[in-house]
């Protein structure tokens, strides 16, 4: 074990000690994690290379890739990596900037910003399950809901959002969860930004463009990379909000890989091809988040 | 002419407004349920909707004769306090060891533990379950600790090392002069000093946790079922009761969505992931 800077002087007394003590109090979180990983895992392997569907027990032979072979090319697969792609970008995109944009306008100080904080941060505290139906039965309900109301009163027709536009339907909802989280961290990193630079940067007649870009944007960077990393962990498996409104659909324009892999394991009992897919989620994860330490990890664990 | 203050006066209340507007428009679905939750089934699906209307009682009355609500509730309570005092217990050490004594495989195993967050969870839906079923742990409280214990705990350990990360390493130094053992050190030094930290670490874990909604609804059937469970169990006749699924869902958020306002100056002062310095 590398001796860390931490040993010196006093901590010398006890460093046979030392380094156990760290080994001993970080390995419970690891063990439980990677059992948590491993045994699931080793499992999930091993019913991926066998026969195993719920409606035909005890036909369980060996079938090598099969399952693989099935889930690549099943029609759903390509429909549900470029649907994660998709949301998973569309809702950083839209809650990164949007969430720059309100923490910057709650920034100075106007009469009762209290409550448009509380108020801006409350989707957080919303379940995925209620916040989707919320939306759907009550927003973006082409009869009855409140976005038909607006579009009448402008004259328009109302739009039937989980046909025509479903996948527009679903990140407007997952933007909404997310914003909240966007903001919370942007609105804390932009009191912590030096008022004095601001100041001296407004006296040598920049203008308020010049001080956002030149000044508030680069102090966010850290943030941002904070909150791209937390949002992409949770959007790669969004689950609930689909399942609630559209159920992967129409056709496979609203299934994301989470949603393809539940419809093989529950819906076809194909916990064979389910596994496999599976699998090849956990590959799809891993190379997101080799992906995501290498453009923002550096700047995540540096700490100077 | 206007002079700069007036100007700037002008400013701060268009910007004011402006802020005031995005709030609103945030937060109106929460609003929109609320006010749906008080009306009768009929005036929920009016066309158009209707923000004014005889407010009535009958479907939190319906759903108190309907439904055991304080059970669902009780085992939300205390599923999520479960798991996150012992998803606490493993990353304040964890955390703990990774901030003070840190060896060349630290930053390694921090990112593989938030890795490990991200593989979809219904990947691994079948072998859980089957663990499950050959344990006895299906349906059962302790079931759900473990799981939202182990989802929630590299974001813990993650955040707690952050805060961990900031302080002075001299004061464990003099903690450790004065023959402070590592329990003593971190219950009597460290935790004190990051109560921030711990603050927003645990209400974290409280809100994910009280709203998750996958394992809940995959893992549990009556016994051990939390408030997402009863939420799904009145949205299964698709739509057709709008007002009463208002109500449940208003009733299932509330004392979150409550607590989460009492504690929203400790979560924004905290949530940073040591983001901001």
């Amino acid at each position: 074990m590398a001796i860390s800077k931490t040993e010196t002087g006093v901590g010398k007394v006890r460093r046979p000690g030392k380094s156990r003590i760290g080994l001993a109090m970080v390995s419970p979180s690891v063990v439980v994690l990677l059992v948590w990983m491993a045994v699931p895992l080793a499992m999930t392997l091993y019913f991926s290379l066998i026969r195993y569907n719920l409606l035909y027990p005890g036909d369980n032979e060996f079938v090598g890739l099969e399952n693989f072979h099935f889930f690549l090319t099943d029609a759903g697969f390509a429909a549900g990596a470029w649907n994660t792609l998709v949301l998973v970008l569309s809702v950083l995109v839209i809650s990164v900037v949007s969430g720059v944009l309100i923490a910057v306008l709650v920034d100075t100080p106007f009469f009762g910003r209290g409550l448009v904080r509380v108020m801006l941060i409350s989707p957080f505290f919303i379940m995925p399950t209620v916040s989707a139906l919320v939306w759907k039965n009550l927003i973006l309900h082409p009869v009855s809901g409140v976005l038909a109301a607006i579009w009448r009163f402008f004259g328009a027709e109302p739009i039937d959002w989980f046909t025509t536009y479903p996948m527009e339907a679903i990140i407007m909802i997952v933007a909404w969860q997310w914003i909240p989280f966007a903001v919370l961290l942007l609105m804390t990193a932009i009191q912590s930004l030096d008022q004095e630079q601001k100041d001296a940067a407004r006296l040598d007649g920049a203008g308020p463009l010049a001080i956002f870009w030149y000044i508030t944007l680069p102090h966010l960077a850290r943030p941002i990379a904070v909150v791209v990393m937390i949002e992409t962990i949770f959007l790669l498996s969004i689950f609930a909000e689909i399942f609630t409104t559209t159920g992967g659909g129409p056709g496979y324009e609203t299934t994301n890989l989470a949603f393809l892999i539940y419809s093989q394991a529950l819906l076809q009992f194909d916990v064979g091809m389910a596994s496999a897919g599976g699998l090849i989620a956990v590959v799809i994860a891993n190379i997101a988040a080799f992906i995501l330490v290498r453009m923002i990890g550096k700047t995540l664990t540096d700490k100077a | 002419m206007m002079t700069l203050k007036q100007s700037r006066r002008l400013q701060t209340l268009l910007l004011g407004t402006l802020a005031w507007l995005v709030a609103l428009i945030i937060f109106f679905p929460i609003f929109w349920m609320l006010l749906t939750s008080f009306k009768t089934e009929i005036d929920a699906f009016a066309s158009p909707p209707q923000l004014f209307f005889t407010p009535t009682l009958e479907n939190y009355a319906e759903i108190d004769q309907r439904s055991d609500y304080f059970h669902y509730a009780w085992n939300s309570v205390v599923v999520s306090f479960g798991s996150t005092f012992l998803g606490m217990l493993l990353a304040v050490s964890a955390a703990y060891s990774m901030a003070f004594f840190e060896t060349k495989r630290t930053k390694n195993t921090l990112l593989w533990m938030l890795s490990t967050k991200m593989l979809p969870p219904v990947g691994v839906l079948v072998p859980i379950y089957l663990l499950f079923k050959d344990f006895g742990l299906l349906d059962t409280r302790l079931g759900l600790v473990i799981i939202y214990t182990l989802i929630n705990l590299p974001i813990m350990v993650w955040m707690m090392y952050t805060y961990f990360k900031e302080i002075p390493k001299d004061i464990l130094e003099a903690a450790r002069l004065d023959g402070a053992s590592a329990a003593q050190e971190i219950y009597r030094v460290l935790l004190p000093i990051c109560k921030g930290g711990l603050a927003s670490t645990i209400l974290l874990s409280l809100i994910l946790s009280w709203n998750e909604a996958f394992w809940s609804l995959n893992l549990t059937a009556s016994s051990a079922a939390p408030l997402t469970a009863l939420v799904a169990s009145y949205s299964s006749p698709e739509g057709l009761f709008w007002a009463k699924l208002s109500a449940v869902s208003t009733l299932a958020c509330a004392p979150i969505l409550v607590f989460g306002w009492v504690s929203q100056k400790q979560l924004v002062r905290g949530l940073s992931f040591g983001a901001v310095k």
